[in-house]
């Protein structure tokens, strides 16, 4: 299992490197750059400011200066602009207030997605499985770009009991409703899965076996059914967490939130290369480390991946 | 000798005057108990460093941080900041200020000339590379190019402090504008010992030191930013807000949502969205002209050939009826536009245009006319050529509207064209359009600002119009004394030979609570200070 760990960590140097070059020079072909503006600035203040940030030098040098810049100093490089700052401050800041969220939606999903899906799986076919699946339905045709605006409607100018936005520290006021909208699709996703394959185990083989000699049902379903269950909310878990702090742009632009995804879409379109690059390696660093701890943990859930490790 | 220049009387009897500059409260107000103004902004912030900031947002936020020589009052007048007045040499080269004695820094250290000489070496400094150097560069401050360019050394900047109350500049050529430049957040004075102790990191509310009527206190990147009263402010008792919030708010839909929870005081007014809201708030919804214009240019370089006859570029100008396109597609109080120039633009008065007076059906009659003379339209060959604009809704429905009255009227096919902002401005910045989308924003308030972007030299002259007499009037306009009707001929000249078809004068559309008093709305530049506001009780 080490080693494997080992193995797999080692394998982040060279994915890493082969994205930072395609993403650098990806970037620098989309036409204009992070000085184009509406008031294209004189020739020599364009020099001045090119020099500064090192992008008058032939761009494999800019390159191999990121990449040494990183490597030796764990410096992103400035943001262009938000001249104030750098990128590692950027991230600093915004990347906490995505994860806080992202984590409490996550909670929220599984809380509520797996408990849907079991009660589903449990009646089937009866008037709580529909009603289930129908709200699980329901709640999946609700894109988080639709939900949002309706949750403003009525948590906040309707009864005026969450704030429309903003972050103010991480209160939970200010949590309760990008949690609910980021995760809300998702958590009919694992509803229905859960319920799915909650389904399925309970058809298998092994738990007939348990029925018949007789095990209690709260056993048969809690000990025997539950963790095979639950591997393909799992799987399905994994990638989700990431889709939800990357993919939450729109949440993080209409909640104001503060977070990261907003500066993914301001540094493509002001062409903030250092901004984009520093968060294209965030998050593959974080796709990467959650595919890991999956399987790390489907080894611990199923034997038969254990012993393959 | 020196003459006093035409503001020295009018500063003078201000400073008399018991009344100050802050907020103006009308006796027996009812004031509100929190004296916290909250705003939206769109985006986070470029800087709050005086020198490097060059966005709209930012620079409101650093004109309550820091003081310049002068300020705006409701008006758009300048009024004392740090200087009390200033002296014109002869020549109209050599500006000297008197600054005020009893200014001081949040930390109790006194504001002096030299504050000021740093902050404007600084400015032009290639080392620290602002992005506005060209604004001190249009300054025509003595050697400001020559240091930009790398060729001198900044102390060759031509401003100098004879003592801590006397900020000398010299020109490199008179402009009679100068005095109204000195508002802007570039030319703020920066404490050279805040910024060398911290470098980059010195605009961080632990470690900012300022001289305007706020201090910043919290800053929480794309999320909010907190100033507060400075206590150490020399007109400090005259304030009357205590906190000012900005909070960034990205979707202009939730920013009005926000707005209807009371979550903030001011938002933008999403676009075609005015005159619903101004019937709903009538006292709260305000659409106030804006020193911006909006237009089409003809590349003129590299376009297609009819365009080079000027009776095409007429007719299609003829054709737009600009009261549909801002009373029907805009909806927004924008003002329909015949010349370049914003007619709010101060000092500039809008010249007799042929065509504007002309009703719709007789311009449209004019530019048929025209068209057919040219050898297009229903007898002659068929005109077509492709409208590019930047990726927007507002942008897109104009050239919609505009290709659909040239059809309709002219029978010109134009094929529509958008483009992702950057890319928009690459294509049209190397002249690769026919005809393209256009907008300009004043830097100052002074017909210059606009009519020199149509001179052959000007950087900014994407469809490389030339006219050598356009070009002289603008050059004696630099140092004329009464440019007005070098800037009305200029005009004429440009609605004879309509290098660029102007569509409409933007306007700023807000809503502001009814409790937040003082607002400029006379302002064109929208140049507001929180110390002029107030809120009053609801």
């Amino acid at each position: 299992m080490f080693n494997y760990t080992l193995r797999r960590l080692l394998t982040v140097i060279p994915t890493l490197l082969v994205l930072i070059v395609f993403s650098f020079y990806l970037m620098r072909l989309a036409p204009g750059g992070p000085f184009t503006s509406e008031k294209p600035l004189p020739p020599a203040v364009m020099q001045n400011v090119l020099e500064r940030y090192g992008m008058d030098q032939p761009l494999y040098v800019q390159l191999w200066t990121y990449i040494k810049n990183i490597v030796f100093h764990f410096d992103f490089g400035p943001s262009f602009a938000q001249k104030d700052r750098t990128v590692n401050d950027v991230i600093a800041q915004g990347f906490p207030v995505t994860l806080t969220y992202g984590f409490w939606s996550a909670v929220f999903v599984l809380v509520l997605g797996i408990p849907l899906g079991i009660i589903a799986a449990l009646r089937h076919n009866s008037i709580w499985d529909y009603t289930m699946t129908g709200l699980a339905i329901f709640s999946q045709i609700f894109p988080n770009f639709v939900l949002a605006p309706i949750l403003v409607l009525l948590f906040t100018l309707s009864w005026g009991l969450l704030p429309g936005g903003g972050w103010n520290g991480g209160q939970w006021e200010y949590i309760v409703m990008p949690a609910i909208a980021l995760g809300t699709s998702y958590m009919a996703g694992v509803a229905r899965l859960t319920r799915g394959s909650m389904l399925e185990v309970l058809n298998a083989p092994f738990i007939q076996t348990a029925r018949a000699k007789g095990l209690p049902e709260r056993v048969i379903i809690w000990r025997h059914a539950l963790k095979p269950a639950l591997l393909p909310t799992l799987t399905y878990m994994g990638p989700v967490f990431v889709y939800m702090i990357t993919g939450s742009v729109f949440i993080d632009v209409f909640f104001s939130t503060g977070g990261i995804g907003q500066d993914f879409i301001d540094g493509a379109y002001s062409r903030d290369y250092s901004m984009l690059l520093g968060l294209a390696i965030l998050y593959s660093l974080l796709t990467f480390a959650l595919n890991l701890m999956l399987d790390l943990l489907y080894a611990w859930i199923d034997p038969k991946v254990r012993s393959s490790l | 000798m020196k003459y006093r220049s035409a503001i020295v009387p009018f500063l003078l009897s201000t400073t008399l005057m018991t009344a100050g500059f802050a907020a103006d409260v009308p006796e027996g107000t009812q004031l509100a108990a929190d004296q916290t103004f909250t705003y939206r902004v769109l985006d986070e912030f470029s800087s709050f460093d005086p020198q490097v900031v060059e966005d709209v947002n930012g620079s409101e936020v650093v004109r309550d941080l820091f003081e310049g020589l002068y300020n705006q009052n409701a008006d758009g007048e300048i009024v004392p900041g740090v200087a009390l007045s200033h002296t014109v040499s002869e020549d109209n080269m050599t500006y000297t200020f008197t600054l005020r004695d009893d200014a001081k820094w949040s930390d109790g250290k006194p504001v002096t000339a030299g504050d000021f000489v740093y902050a404007w070496q600084r400015a032009v400094d290639p080392e620290l590379a602002s992005p506005y150097a060209w604004y001190m560069e249009l300054m025509s401050i003595q050697n400001g190019a020559a240091i930009i360019a790398g060729e001198k050394p900044i102390t060759d900047l031509g401003v100098s402090a004879p003592d801590d109350h006397t900020l000398v500049v010299q020109l490199s050529q008179p402009l009679p504008y100068f005095a109204k430049m000195v508002t802007h957040a570039t030319t703020f004075p920066a404490p050279k010992w805040a910024i060398e102790e911290h470098g980059q990191e010195w605009t961080r509310p632990e470690n900012i030191v300022s001289n305007g009527a706020y201090v910043l206190t919290e800053h929480v990147p794309k999320e909010r930013s907190v100033r507060e009263r400075n206590e150490m402010y020399w007109d400090n008792d005259k304030t009357v807000l205590e906190r000012v919030v900005t909070l960034v708010i990205g979707d202009e839909a939730q920013g009005l949502t926000r707005w209807r929870a009371g979550e903030v005081d001011k938002t933008d007014i999403p676009s075609g969205q005015y005159p619903a809201l101004k019937e709903e708030f009538p006292d709260q919804a305000y659409a106030v002209p804006r020193l911006c214009n909006y237009y089409m240019t003809f590349n003129l370089k590299d376009g297609p050939e009819p365009f080079q006859d000027v009776r095409v570029r007429q007719a299609l100008s003829y054709a737009l009826d600009r009261d549909v396109i801002v009373d029907g597609v805009l909806q927004g109080g924008q003002f329909p536009a015949y010349n370049f120039t914003p007619g709010a633009t101060e000092g500039f008065e809008v010249p007799e245009i042929d065509y504007a007076n002309m009703t719709q059906a007789e311009r449209d009659a004019k530019a048929k006319e025209l068209l057919a003379e040219a050898g297009y339209g229903p007898d002659g060959d068929t005109l077509s050529f492709t409208y590019l604009y930047n990726t927007s809704e507002s942008h897109q429905q104009i050239g919609i509207v505009a290709s659909q009255m040239w059809k309709q009227k002219l029978g010109v096919e134009v094929t529509l064209e958008n483009q992702e902002w950057k890319v928009f401005l690459e294509t049209r910045g190397n002249q690769n359009f026919e005809l393209a989308r256009g907008a300009w924003c004043g830097d100052y308030n002074e017909a210059s600002t606009f009519l020199d972007l149509l001179t052959s030299q000007s950087g900014y002259n994407d469809g490389k119009y030339s006219n050598a007499r356009v070009d002289e009037l603008m050059a004696e306009a630099k140092s004329s004394q009464d440019a007005g009707p070098l800037y009305f001929e200029v005009e004429e000249i440009l609605s004879q030979e309509m290098p660029v078809i102007p569509i409409f004068h933007a306007s700023i559309n807000m809503m502001l609570s009814d409790q937040i008093k003082g607002w400029p709305v006379n302002n064109v530049e929208q140049n507001w200070y929180a110390k002029d506001l107030y809120k009053v009780a609801e």
